[in-house]
């Protein structure tokens, strides 16, 4: 991408998925993983979840319809675990989801969720609980996550959440596109590797 | 003023610049790749027409999607064949290192750095792939990334990262007979939790690690991410320059020398300052079994499976029990398996192969298991052989195939059926991991693998001395 593209705001409806330590191996089974492309990932958020072995649908908030045409998804703790495979978060964007609250997200999973422009703000044990049971109970509810002010507004409330520093720079300030700006600096790059004793084959 | 971590040290001789999100610029090391979470990024680079800064500084070889028994081209499997294409065109386009199925170098992406010698103390080291830990083992600063990362080391050979907070892990005292690496890192991850390691990098230390050679540094380091660390390492000493000499990446003569003082230089100093401090006693370590859907739902051998109730996460457990189908308060002991399974970038080096066939030898598998070893990499597979390990395995009725990774993660043709229930070496036990829905994976050590494929049942190893 040539031009810079700010994350400022994600508004709309939720989907809810509940559980800790949900790993990327269940947000996108391994096999999508032989595709050479993430053109087809949205297909798959949840697959072995959501289907059975015939293909029939099963219970999960990723099939229910009062959920559908969501743009954020409500977690717990430590989302995201597991394999590195950008593949899962490739697979909730192009489904729709474009921000993610939480309690907490595993690091590889987060760091990937930037880079693509994905907000991964978190609130507390109790806060979410209660997003969650609002989700659950009424799904037309409608949420902007406003990085500007750091805050989930829905209904007439707002509360506060959390973002690594780094991560809220990056997508406010859209350096979350990092290639040109890392490759700004390749001249001081090089400068490093010249001087690291590895690089130069350890020769005095 | 206290004394710096290897971490401090490696992060400030890597920094190129503050970036203006906060994040500072480091310089990449060395760079592996594989089949897998690759293409993606070289099309990315394409897109914008940039080259590779410093295609000298990456390597790749092939393992995800390898079946392990036929390798002949075309594989059975057109996608696993398309994306071995993919590579093969990427790595031709933009000159890069290979090492394909008709190398002597290839194999498991984790297993060939280490053992050519391009894992170093003291470098950053990114690949696409979790594991990547596992060569901190030898004092490195290595972390596995996704595929837009991948894409920047590409194309800058650096990565815009945030600095964490360092916990120093001391295992202390001795190990008991029967208690191997792989026991240590899941009695850890139980411990601190699979989450427990988010914002920080882990430091293991202390008697137990000291002691380890450096295949066994490689399984604990191996799992850092299980517990959450980004990065899990072992501080260099003479045991990892004993390793790393005469490889084939490793400079010889003078330079050798230099390197190894280089190599100390960079170790934590004895005075570090560390935000976090853990302290486990290895005489309390049992060969230790995971019982649910992920790695930190474990129980050491002699335990009976946990009350939900009494965990820190009880819904989690609920989870794992409804998929697991086992009831809490029975024993793990005497579990029933399917399949065994000994391999993976956690345990398929020789020192593993040879506890395992050291429990193989002159035993049987049990009629109704199937049984498998899979050694990480081609290399390996040759010195297995070349010490009869092979012999070994396939006289007691497992099945001895080429390097890969394998059942651990159901990208090729090695996968669990239905509700098949394994006994594995390797590093996940997460729900469909190893390629079926239903399918249960029980972590442990290989040797305990092999003992409960005897057993057809989850066998304490101790008992087969």
């Amino acid at each position: 991408m040539s031009t810079v593209t700010k994350i400022i705001q994600v508004t709309g409806t939720v989907i809810p998925v509940r559980g800790n330590d949900i790993d990327t191996d269940r947000i996108l089974p391994a096999r999508y993983l032989k595709e050479v492309t993430f053109s087809r990932m949205g297909e798959y958020p949840f697959f072995d979840e959501r289907f059975d072995q015939e293909g029939k649908a099963k219970h999960h908030p990723f099939n229910d319809p009062r959920y559908k045409d969501a743009s954020l998804l409500f977690v717990n703790k430590n989302f995201g675990c597991g394999s590195s495979r950008e593949h899962a978060p490739q697979a909730l964007f192009r489904y729709g989801i474009h921000a993610l609250v939480g309690e907490s997200f595993a690091a590889i999973f987060a760091g990937n969720c930037v880079m693509m422009g994905i907000p991964t703000v978190t609130v507390s044990f109790n806060k979410m609980e209660e997003l969650m049971k609002l989700a659950e109970s009424s799904p037309k509810t409608v949420y902007t996550v406003d990085l500007e002010t750091s805050t989930l507004s829905y209904d007439g409330k707002q509360i506060r959440f959390d973002l690594p520093a780094s991560s809220w720079n990056a997508l406010v300030t859209g350096a979350w596109d990092s290639m040109s700006m890392l490759r700004a600096n390749l001249g001081k790059v090089k400068g490093i590797a010249s001087r690291l004793p590895y690089m130069t084959g350890f020769r005095d | 003023m206290a004394g710096r971590t290897l971490y401090d040290k490696i992060w400030e001789t890597h920094t190129v610049e503050r970036l203006s999100t906060g994040q500072d610029q480091i310089f990449i090391g060395l760079h592996l790749i594989h089949e897998i979470t690759t293409a993606p990024a070289f099309d990315m680079l394409r897109e914008k027409g940039f080259d590779i800064a410093f295609p000298e500084r990456t390597f790749a070889t092939v393992d995800h999607i390898v079946p392990t028994d036929m390798r002949s081209r075309p594989f059975l499997d057109s996608q696993a064949e398309e994306l071995l294409k993919a590579l093969e065109k990427n790595i031709t386009q933009f000159g890069i290192e290979f090492y394909g199925l008709d190398s002597h170098r290839q194999g498991i992406v984790h297993v060939i750095g280490p053992q050519l010698g391009l894992t170093q103390p003291g470098m950053t080291l990114a690949c696409g792939d979790s594991h990547t830990s596992t060569h901190a083992a030898f004092g490195a600063l290595a972390f596995g990334i996704g595929t837009s990362q991948v894409r920047d080391v590409l194309a800058t050979q650096s990565l815009a990262m945030d600095k964490l907070k360092v916990r120093r892990i001391n295992v202390s005292g001795r190990l008991p007979e029967g208690v191997y690496a792989k026991d240590v890192i899941l009695s850890i991850i139980r411990k601190l939790g699979v989450g427990g390691g988010r914002g920080f990098v882990y430091e293991y230390g202390g008697s137990v690690i000291e002691k380890m050679d450096m295949e066994e540094r490689m399984t604990v380091c191996n799992m850092s991410i299980e517990g959450g660390a980004l990065v899990g390492y072992i501080n260099p000493d003479s045991t990892t320059c004993d390793y790393l000499s005469g490889r084939e990446f490793v400079p010889k003569g003078e330079e050798f020398k230099r390197a190894v003082a280089y190599w100390k230089s960079v170790a934590s100093d004895a005075d570090a300052r560390y935000d976090d401090v853990v302290n486990i006693e290895g005489s309390a370590i049992e060969p230790t079994v995971t019982w649910g859907i992920n790695p930190g739902q474990a129980v050491g051998i002699s335990e009976k499976l946990p009350y939900p109730e009494k965990l820190s996460d009880p819904e989690g457990a609920k989870r794992a029990y409804e998929h697991m189908g086992w009831q809490p308060g029975s024993p793990i002991l005497g579990t029933p398996i399917d399949v065994a399974f000994v391999g993976s970038c956690t345990n398929s080096r020789l020192s593993d192969l040879r506890a395992a066939a050291n429990i193989a030898k002159g035993r049987r598998v049990h009629p109704s298991i199937r049984a498998l070893v899979v050694p990480g990499s081609t290399e390996i597979k040759a010195l297995a052989e070349k010490e009869g390990l092979h012999q070994v395995f396939t006289d007691a009725g497992f099945e001895w195939r080429e390097a890969g990774c394998s059942m651990c993660l159901g990208m090729n043709p090695d996968k669990l059926k239905g509700r098949e229930i394994c006994a594995s070496s390797s590093n996940r036990n997460f729900i469909g991991r190893q390629g079926s829905p239903g399918g249960r994976t029980l972590l442990m050590s290989p040797a305990m693998v092999v003992a409960s494929a005897i057993n057809g049942k989850i066998a304490d190893v101790r008992e087969f001395a």
